[in-house]
């Protein structure tokens, strides 16, 4: 009876069955700027229960769905109008397909006849969007609208998440007609899941059971299945030594002992050197990118590889594995799990390499270099680790800062960072934050930024501020493109082209202009104040740190070369 | 290597548009594409000849695979298969024997003849592309004023 009523056909405009249907998909916020082309759809919003979040320009709208989606595991929701606000949304589009994070985005267009005929603001956005999105709507009868709805959020979250757009012209938001919203769908050319199989999981334990030196490399893929628990006890079961990939980072604790961080070209040292002298990698939810691996040659030559993936056409695309398993990565370490129980596989005894793993670690903890200084990096970030309880949520900009957040704040707790680590989007940690604290209004949020990267989407500040949403700003302000001047430094006979920032805009001045709270740290004693000041407080925080232009982040494994070849802080 | 894959897609507006940018953005590369409704209107069947090594050819078929769209993707083994494509010859004629001798190859190949004029006529031939291009090479000494071809379409054999 109750199945009858929900199915019950309505009539109701286009614009109302997108409301609607997205009440029944449980969204509870859409984060956006309206215009022309959507205004039918905005409309809605004064009759319906979900709140409008508005951002002050369109891909910071698609950064916060991105940061809900990431946090939540539900698809975050942005709204966009045709023309440049539907063009302004390709970089979150982009940066969420790269890192397969669920978002729908919404766009208005123009009307069904005007299509085709350069209409004023009419942009092709489902041509353009066709490379950065897991899949695309155009709804051209309003009666279309429940199902693209329905469907467009079960493609985002299943299988290997990504982005969804749904592009509705203004006429067909309009019209009216008969809606019917459809529980059971079809899609008959998607398969998210596959089962693992089950012989494959088998010869992937004997695998790591006959190699002298594994390891595991826990990927992104890690972190989107949540495997956390799965993760560490296959770890610990096997002895295994943990390395992640960037994207991976915290999806196992990093002060766990088997624990080695991130590898890649801003690896940790200890990471990196025992990727390197591994015999046999576990690899779960990677594509093996070449930040992370260095050369797909040297990565492959030496090892032999087990790669757990949902995606079955990652298999084999940078690296060639000795044992594949696809499926979803939680459900394949429990069949790894059960096998092992099985077997009866009692936890291994510290081996001699296990043994070697943890006194390469402990090397690395006493002896890499870090800068000098009482505002150095390594310093001001495990300050911030001192002071943040382990459930906070971490976003970063794109720059040193970022690489430093990687080398020098550890994860605790699983599943509590998230940076555009596929794309490299600066400008994404801000918004983003946003939409990690709208999905966890309840723990602290705290963007990691550099200078250059904030000042990208730096206008979010008025959202934090308007919509009460009170993340923290952490900028390690070296008032350059640091990353970029590094390279120049490095690779381009330190002719410094375009970094100089000038020491503008002031931070502080910059928050307090949006009414927000800016505080500036230039002292140990300062930093501690501003964090704990910022964590009490009800209100965006921004805390400028001005530090060393000339610091370096190292180490550095230089693009196109092994992992091997690791620069090392001298 | 030369491959053959069968790609079955629904038959929606903006699916031709999708896989060749699947190609084009991915950096694969293709030879020859073919498109056709099926007997069931829902469907049509694309026809993609590709030159790539093996593993490449494999990433195609995944990548093919993961596209919502596509219902079946198959790389064909080229011996168990049916492939013709069909080509449109204009060849020149320059004294009277030309005529004779190009109707001669052309019957060899189990073309047709059109289109007959004192100055050229017109070859239909429907081959795989290999004798396609021995025929091609027969003729160019004729002289070869245009071609047209419409790529390979393929089925496999039943039973395998």
């Amino acid at each position: 009876m109750a199945i009858d009523l929900i199915n019950k056909m309505e009539t109701m405009t286009g614009a109302k069955a997108l409301m609607t249907a997205m009440e029944k998909e449980g969204v509870k916020q859409v984060f956006g700027i309206p215009g022309g082309a959507n205004l039918p759809m905005y409309d809605e919003f004064a009759r319906c229960n979900i709140r409008h979040i508005l951002a002050r320009h369109e891909q910071s709208a698609t950064h916060m769905a991105d940061g809900f989606g990431r946090v939540s595991r539900k698809p975050g929701v942005c709204f966009a109008t045709s023309g440049p606000g539907a063009t302004n949304i390709l970089t979150g589009l982009a940066t969420a397909q790269a890192d397969s994070s669920p978002i729908v985005a919404v766009t208005g267009q123009v009307p069904v006849a005007m299509i085709g005929k350069d209409a004023f603001q009419e942009s092709d956005i489902i041509g353009m969007s066709n490379p950065v999105v897991k899949y695309a709507f155009q709804p051209r009868q309003a009666s279309e609208v429940p199902e693209a709805v329905r469907k467009g959020f079960y493609i985002a979250r299943t299988g290997r998440p990504g982005p969804v757009l749904i592009d509705i012209p203004k006429d067909v938001q309009q019209a009216e007609a008969e809606m019917e919203f459809p529980d059971e769908f079809k899609i008959q050319g998607y398969h998210p899941w596959a089962d693992p199989d089950i012989v494959a999981c088998e010869r992937a334990i004997d695998m790591l059971l006959n190699s002298e030196k594994p390891i595991i490399l826990a990927g992104g893929g890690t972190i989107i299945s949540s495997a956390f628990a799965e993760l560490q006890s296959i770890a610990e079961t096997l002895m295994l030594p943990v390395v992640t990939t960037f994207k991976g980072k915290g999806a196992f604790p990093e002060n766990h002992p088997l624990s080695l961080g991130p590898i890649g070209m801003h690896g940790h040292a200890e990471a990196n050197k025992m990727m390197t002298e591994a015999d046999c990698v576990l690899a779960i939810g990677t594509r093996f990118s070449d930040r992370s691996v260095g050369t797909f040659e040297a990565f492959e030559k030496r090892l032999k590889i087990i790669h757990l993936d949902v995606d079955p056409a990652e298999i084999g695309k940078n690296q060639t594995a000795q044992v594949a398993v696809v499926g979803d990565v939680k459900a394949s370490l429990r069949i790894m799990i059960k096998l092992l129980l099985k077997r009866a596989v009692k936890k291994t005894e510290e081996t001699p390499w296990v043994k070697h793993v943890k006194e390469t670690k402990a090397y690395w903890k006493e002896n890499l270099k870090i800068h000098p200084g009482e505002m150095g990096a390594a310093k001001i970030l495990r300050k911030l680790r001192e002071l943040l309880p382990h459930k906070s949520i971490i976003t970063t900009e794109v720059g040193q800062h970022q690489m430093w957040a990687s080398l020098f704040y550890d994860v605790i707790q699983p599943g509590t960072f998230f940076s555009s680590t596929g794309l490299g989007t600066m400008g994404w940690g801000f918004p983003a934050s946003i939409g990690a604290k709208v999905a966890r209004p309840d723990v602290p949020v705290v963007d990691i930024a550099g200078d250059g990267s904030f000042a990208m989407t730096e206008n979010s500040l008025a959202t934090a501020v308007l919509e009460d949403i009170p993340v923290i700003v952490f900028i390690l302000n070296n008032f350059t493109l640091g990353m970029v001047a590094q390279w120049q430094r490095t690779f381009y006979d330190r002719r410094m082209i375009g970094v100089d920032q000038k020491h503008c805009p002031d931070y502080v001045k910059l928050a307090e202009s949006y009414g927000a709270q800016g505080i500036r740290a230039q002292s140990m004693d300062e930093l501690d104040k501003a964090i704990k000041t910022a964590l009490s407080s009800d209100v965006a925080t921004v805390i400028d740190i001005p530090i060393d232009p000339e610091e370096d982040v190292l180490p550095f494994v230089a693009p196109g070369t092994p992992l091997a070849d690791m620069v090392l802080p001298s | 290597m030369w491959a053959i894959i069968s790609i079955l897609v629904e038959n929606k507006t903006g699916i031709l548009f999708k896989v060749t940018n699947l190609f084009r953005s991915r950096n694969f590369n293709i030879d020859s594409i073919s498109v056709g409704v099926t007997e069931n209107p829902a469907y049509s069947r694309m026809t993609i000849t590709t030159n790539s090594d093996e593993k490449q050819v494999a990433q195609i078929v995944k990548q093919l695979d993961k596209m919502i769209d596509t219902v079946e993707v198959k790389q064909l083994d080229e011996h168990k298969t049916v492939y013709r494509e069909l080509c449109l010859f204009m060849i020149k004629l320059s004294n009277a024997n030309d005529s004779m001798e190009v109707n001669k190859i052309a019957t060899a190949y189990g073309g047709k003849v059109h289109d007959v004029k004192k100055e050229s006529l017109m070859v239909e031939l429907t081959a795989t592309p290999h004798q396609i291009q021995a025929f091609e090479e027969l003729i160019k000494p004729f002289g070869i004023i245009d071609v047209a071809r419409t790529g390979v379409a393929a089925l496999q054999r039943s039973g395998s």
